[in-house]
Formats: C-alpha cells, sequence, structure tokens
C-alpha cells in the first residue's frame, strides 16, 4: 500500500499546484494546458483505484475532447501569446465562498455515506462489469442522459444555423 | 495481470527464466523505446523512400548503404546537427514540450499491443479502449505546437488538424466497437484469441481473422487511420501550397525529428492495431498459441501483418489528390460516423440472429 500512498501524493502535489496556476496564471492558453496537467491527474487517481475503465473515459473525453475544444475555441478567437491584463474580475470573493461550499459538501457527502468503512481497492473493476451496470441497472439513467445531449446538440445547431 | 481472468485466452506458456518486477519493467522500457524508431525507420524506408520511387519508374536513394538503406539514418543524423531554433516570439516551453507529448501519445499506444501470447507490455483488460484514448494525446501536443509557433501559418495548420483529428477519431472508434462486440472482449489479447479459436462456417484452418465478418468495420478503420495520420488525401493539415508546412512549420533539427518519428511511429502504431484487431495480430495458422513457439513466430507474424496494412495506407497516399477541408469534415461527419453507426447495429443484429 505504500507505493500507491506514494503516488497519490505525488498526483495530488501535481494537481493542486497545477489547479492554482489554471486561476492564477497570465494566459488563457496556459490556463487550459494546466487544466490537462489537473485532468491527466484524475486519471491518474482512477488507475490507482484500479478502475482502468475510468481513467481512459477520463483522458479520451475530458483531455481528447473537452481540452481540445476549449483551445481550439480560445486559438479561433484570441489566443495573445505572453501575459495578458484584463483575465481577472470582481468575482473572487463569491467564487471563494462556492468553492468552500462545494468542498464542505462533497466532504460530507463523502464521511456521511463511508465514514470508518474501509474500501479495498484490490480487485480490478472489469469492464464488462461497468457495461453490464449501465444497460440493466441504470438504463433509464442512461436514456435520459442521452436524450439530454441529443436536445442539447440539436439546440446547438439551431442556435448555430444563420438560416 | 489480468491473464487469469480472462477465460479466453489460452495457457500461456511458462519459462524456466524469472526476473524480477523491475527487470522486467527495465526490459519492457526498452523495447518500448526502440519500437517507435524502428517504426518509422522501416515505413520511411521501405514505404516513402523505395515503394514510391519503384511505382513512379525511379530508383530513390541509392547511396547511402546497400540500396540506399541507411539514407534515413543519415538524414537522422543530419537533424541531429542542426542548430536549435526557437522562433522569435515563441512561447519556449510550450514550443519545446509539444513534440514530446505528440510523441508520448504514439509511445503509449505500444502499450497494449501484443506481440506473442506472453509477449505484451500490459494486457489491459480496457486495451483496444486505452489504445484509442491514449492516441487522442497527440492532438494536445499538435495544438500546443501550432500555437507556440508564433506564426499564422502554423496555427492555421494547428487548428485544421486538430478539427480532422478530432472528426475521425469517432469514426476510428465505432468501427473497433463491431470487433468489441463481436470478441466479446475489449483485451487484444482477448480479441486474438477469439481470432485464433474461431472458425468460418466450419473450417477452422485459419481462424477467423475479424476482417472477413467486419470488412466494413475494416474499411472505416483504415479511412479514419488515414485521416488520423494526415497522411494524403487527407492532408490538408500540411497543404505545402497553402500553409508551408502546418503547425511543425516553425521546427528544426531535432525537435522537427521527433514529429516526423511521431507521425511514422503512429503510422506503424495504428497499422499494428489494425492487424491484431482484423487479421489474427501473432496468432499464425497451425502453430499451438499454448506454445513457446509462438512466442518466437509471433513478433514476425504481427510485423508482417503491420506491414500488409501500412502497404494499403501509403499506396493510398502517394495515389490520391488531396480533399478540401469542406469535403474532408463532411466525409466524416455525414458518412463515415453514420455508416460506422450501422455497422454495430447490423453486427448486433447479426449476433442475436446466428
Amino acid at each position: 500500500m505504500v507505493a500507491q500512498n506514494v503516488a497519490f501524493g505525488i498526483l495530488a502535489a501535481a494537481m493542486v499546484i497545477a489547479a492554482l496556476r489554471v486561476v492564477t496564471t497570465q494566459n488563457v492558453v496556459h490556463a487550459a494546458l494546466y487544466l490537462v496537467v489537473v485532468l491527466a491527474g484524475a486519471a491518474g487517481l482512477f488507475v490507482l483505484l484500479a478502475a482502468e475503465f475510468m481513467a481512459v473515459v477520463q483522458v479520451i473525453v475530458y483531455i481528447g475532447a473537452i481540452v481540445v475544444l476549449f483551445l481550439f475555441g480560445i486559438m479561433l478567437t484570441r489566443a495573445r501569446m505572453g501575459k495578458e491584463a484584463g483575465l481577472d474580475n470582481e468575482q473572487r470573493g463569491l467564487s471563494l465562498a462556492v468553492a468552500l461550499l462545494l468542498l464542505g459538501v462533497l466532504a460530507f457527502v463523502l464521511v456521511d455515506a463511508f465514514s470508518d468503512t474501509r474500501v479495498e481497492p484490490t480487485t480490478i473493476v472489469r469492464t464488462g462489469d461497468v457495461g453490464i451496470r449501465i444497460f440493466e441497472t441504470y438504463m433509464l439513467q442512461f436514456q435520459a442522459v442521452g436524450f439530454l445531449l441529443l436536445a442539447t446538440l440539436v439546440g446547438a445547431i439551431v442556435l448555430a444555423r444563420r438560416d | 495481470m489480468t491473464a487469469a481472468a480472462l477465460p479466453l485466452v489460452h495457457a500461456a506458456p511458462t519459462f524456466a527464466l524469472e526476473l524480477a518486477y523491475w527487470q522486467e519493467t527495465l526490459i519492457k522500457v526498452g523495447v518500448l523505446l526502440a519500437v517507435i524508431p524502428f517504426g518509422a525507420l522501416v515505413l520511411g524506408y521501405v514505404y516513402l523512400l523505395k515503394m514510391m520511387s519503384h511505382m513512379q519508374s525511379r530508383l530513390g536513394p541509392m547511396e547511402a548503404g546497400p540500396h540506399g538503406v541507411l539514407q534515413l539514418v543519415a538524414d537522422g543524423v543530419k537533424f541531429l546537427q542542426k542548430e536549435d531554433i526557437f522562433p522569435e516570439r515563441a512561447d519556449r516551453f510550450v514550443f519545446a514540450a509539444a513534440p514530446m507529448i505528440v510523441l508520448l501519445g504514439t509511445f503509449l499506444v505500444y502499450v497494449v499491443v501484443p506481440a506473442g501470447p506472453n509477449l505484451v507490455i500490459a494486457d489491459l483488460d480496457v486495451g483496444i479502449f486505452f489504445a484509442l484514448g491514449v492516441a487522442s494525446i497527440s492532438v494536445i501536443g499538435v495544438l500546443m505546437a501550432g500555437w507556440a509557433s508564433a506564426s499564422k501559418y502554423s496555427l492555421l495548420g494547428g487548428l485544421r488538424s486538430a478539427g480532422q483529428l478530432v472528426a475521425y477519431e469517432l469514426p476510428l472508434i465505432f468501427a473497433v466497437v463491431g470487433v468489441a462486440m463481436q470478441a466479446g472482449t475489449l483485451s487484444l489479447q482477448g480479441i486474438v484469441a477469439y481470432q485464433a479459436e474461431g472458425a468460418i462456417f466450419g473450417f477452422d484452418a485459419i481462424g477467423l481473422p475479424l476482417i472477413i465478418p467486419q470488412f466494413v468495420g475494416f474499411a472505416l478503420f483504415m479511412i479514419s487511420a488515414q485521416a488520423e495520420l494526415t497522411q494524403t488525401p487527407f492532408d490538408m493539415p500540411v497543404a505545402e501550397s497553402e500553409l508551408v508546412g502546418g503547425y511543425h512549420v516553425e521546427y528544426t533539427g531535432f525537435r522537427f525529428l521527433l514529429f516526423f518519428m511521431g507521425e511514422f511511429g503512429t503510422a506503424f502504431a495504428l497499422s499494428a492495431i489494425a492487424a491484431t484487431l482484423f487479421l489474427g495480430g501473432w496468432y499464425v495458422p497451425g502453430i499451438d498459441p499454448g506454445t513457446t513457439l509462438a512466442n518466437v513466430v509471433g513478433p514476425i507474424a504481427l510485423f508482417l501483418k503491420t506491414m500488409i496494412v501500412a502497404f494499403f495506407i501509403f499506396w493510398a497516399r502517394i495515389s490520391f489528390p488531396r480533399f478540401r477541408e469542406d469535403q474532408l469534415q463532411g466525409f466524416a461527419w455525414k458518412w463515415l460516423v453514420q455508416i460506422a453507426l450501422a455497422n454495430v447495429l447490423l453486427t448486433g443484429l447479426f449476433m442475436e440472429l446466428f
């Protein structure tokens, strides 16, 4: 277990530093690239929890698609080189409150659900089992999410169309 | 690591030689580091230099080594000697990191490609999904290179590349879904085992290469792979008549060499994946996968099958003219994705019926 703990420490430290740089850096593209580090760290945490499928989904969806979309949007509009002023606004207090509130809720839920239970991360979650869960136990939820995404797609096309 | 949990995989032979974990890891990393330059050199020499020349009735490089075999090595040495130039307004750190990120994506793909019943870096349960996932990391490197060069040609090339890579990733993944459904596993060893144990209507001498039932998937995979590699006819991102050289136009010396290795190393990796998914991978008909012989013949068989697949990639590259940007995007979104979805549906239907 020592190796896992050391790996977790390194990943967590890298993620915290990168996350702070996301909001403090003076360059939009740099912020997006630091976000890649944070998301890759999250994928690493999933590997430590023996959730291979989740780790790959994290990489393919967040790094391979969402951040690429961010970078794409930034570079098509105003990707300046070097430092850029005016990236900050006056909402610091509010965002700090929201961040603390989110941390509190998540911490409470975790402690409330597991408290002293030891979770043994020894078994690798098989991809087939994940699929069976999605398509049998959570079929309705899965379809609902799919329908929602389809509606969003159609909405985006309607907004983007000129004629 | 998951071999015991996979009922499909044959009992792999055991060796008298037992290595410690760190020794094994060292050998694996060494092999991985050697595979990318090896694949890039072989593909570059055999197909790009020689086959293309002979198809066009010329000889190609003949001076460096017998029949010019050392030409690319000489080119590599030349690249290493060149000055390492950063454009004046470039973002130095991002500029330097970009080729590494591109190579990282290629490097990680090889982790799951099996070359024999025992010869695999890690037989992950998510196998092919992992390979396609890490391959998408390269897009970030391409965008970084395009932006950090501080040049409009690079930026346009980077944007075109990223748009193309994202568009063709979808049919690439959907093309593999049919294979995974039929084999019943995502693990590449499992898919090879399925093909080795299968039979074509009772005729089991050559197993069941999945190219036969999944020929639509194979065609989709090859077209999307061609686009993922930005090979002609999908080379809009590096269109030299409009963009000089695309996202790597500002790169010189060994950094350019890294991009070159990334391009051909990825071509080799995707060919190896296609050979594993559709042509049976390391399996050779007549050789029992449970014997040590399969470990010896496996890498050779995989290499030959990879070369067969790569031949088609380069044949298309030197035969077709370039797509226009709107044709290129329309082809992916309006045709390939729909055909891939129909293929998944039909595969499911046939699996229910037969």
